[in-house]
């Protein structure tokens, strides 16, 4: 009888509890390995302006960022206009038009998404444009941020 | 002796697991919390591609294009009369939406086209503000589209119609004709 009881202890319903950590620490491998950082750092300053009629870009892998700013010396202090892609500002505009096109080789689909400071002037962005004629990469986002004052 | 056994067994020495679910959740609420998938928006737009030397660039009717010039200072002139930039909006729905009535504007919603023109000191955002509200005025015209075919929005019927497969009617009705001016040869 006593036998008998104690079969019936052993046998008590309980959830498993021991996978339970493994299967958290799946996701939270998931999560780490697709999330990105930040691999470029920004070295201007872009204060975006901010618009109403927005569209999404969806496809972030077609997305190529062009920065246009005021460069930053230190934490208060504002340089020039400097124009930066990827990790590094650009010395002569010219040469933005072989970095695109070689961008352009790899993914047909480009978009170039123009993150500009809103005291930039219409020059420096002409001029940037005109060079993305000439590589061909037509496809532009002007990038702006949700007018939240309406 | 029997009972001194099973308190033995009952000691059996083992890492409590429980918590390491709590712990590895935590982890994973921060990671949660602190990435931020963000999504890129802004005004797209494509750029006219380069002009062969010898292409001459196709004539276009005065009356279909709707010129608006920002200067340095961040006005407006809306063909050739200095106007406000809340005022844009309306001018080009006018413009688009004229179908030859007025003689100012274009003569036919398909032939209308609208050019800004900036130059080089022109700030940024004041260009940013004229380009969006010409974009509002078109998303303005495409909505009230939508609604006369019984959809809420436009960008329901968009979607009803790439799910259908269809040519975006809408789109090839009023299109967003934008010309970004040619800068000026210095």
């Amino acid at each position: 009888m006593a036998g008998h009881f104690k079969k019936t202890s052993k046998a008590k319903p309980d959830i498993p509890t021991a996978a339970l950590p493994d299967i958290i620490f799946i996701l939270l491998i998931f999560f780490m390995v697709t999330t990105v950082l930040r691999e470029t750092t920004v070295q201007v300053r872009t204060v975006l302006p901010q618009a109403e009629a927005l569209t999404k870009i969806d496809q972030k892998r077609l997305v190529t960022y062009v920065w246009i700013g005021p460069k930053k010396i230190s934490a208060t202090e504002l340089g020039e206009t400097g124009v930066q892609i990827d990790d590094a500002l650009i010395e002569k505009l010219t040469d933005v038009r072989a970095i695109m096109y070689r961008k352009l080789v790899e993914q047909p689909k480009l978009i170039v998404s123009l993150k500009v400071d809103q005291t930039s002037e219409m020059g420096v962005l002409v001029d940037v444009q005109q060079e993305l004629r000439e590589a061909g990469t037509l496809r532009v986002n002007f990038s702006t941020k949700r007018d939240v004052g309406l | 002796m029997a009972g001194f056994l099973k308190k033995k067994e009952r000691e059996e020495a083992f890492i409590p697991t429980a918590s390491m679910a709590d712990i590895a959740f935590l982890l994973l609420i921060f990671f949660l919390v602190t990435t931020t998938i963000d999504v890129d928006t802004g005004i797209g737009m494509v750029l006219p591609p380069k002009l062969e030397e010898d292409v001459i660039p196709p004539p276009i009717k005065e009356r279909n294009v709707l010129k608006i010039l920002v200067n340095e200072q961040g006005q407006v002139l809306l063909e050739d009369l200095p106007s406000a930039v809340s005022l844009v909006r309306a001018e080009v729905k006018a413009h688009v939406l004229n179908n030859g009535v007025d003689p100012r504007y274009a003569e036919a919603t398909n032939k209308a086209l609208v050019s800004i023109k900036t130059a080089r000191e022109t700030p940024y955002d004041a260009y940013i503000q004229v380009l969006d509200e010409v974009w509002m005025a078109y998303f303005e015209m495409w909505d009230a589209e939508a609604r006369k075919l019984g959809y809420s929005n436009y960008k329901e019927y968009s979607i009803d119609v790439d799910n259908r497969n269809q040519d975006n009617a809408i789109r090839e009705k009023i299109k967003a004709a934008i010309s970004i001016a040619e800068p000026d040869a210095a």
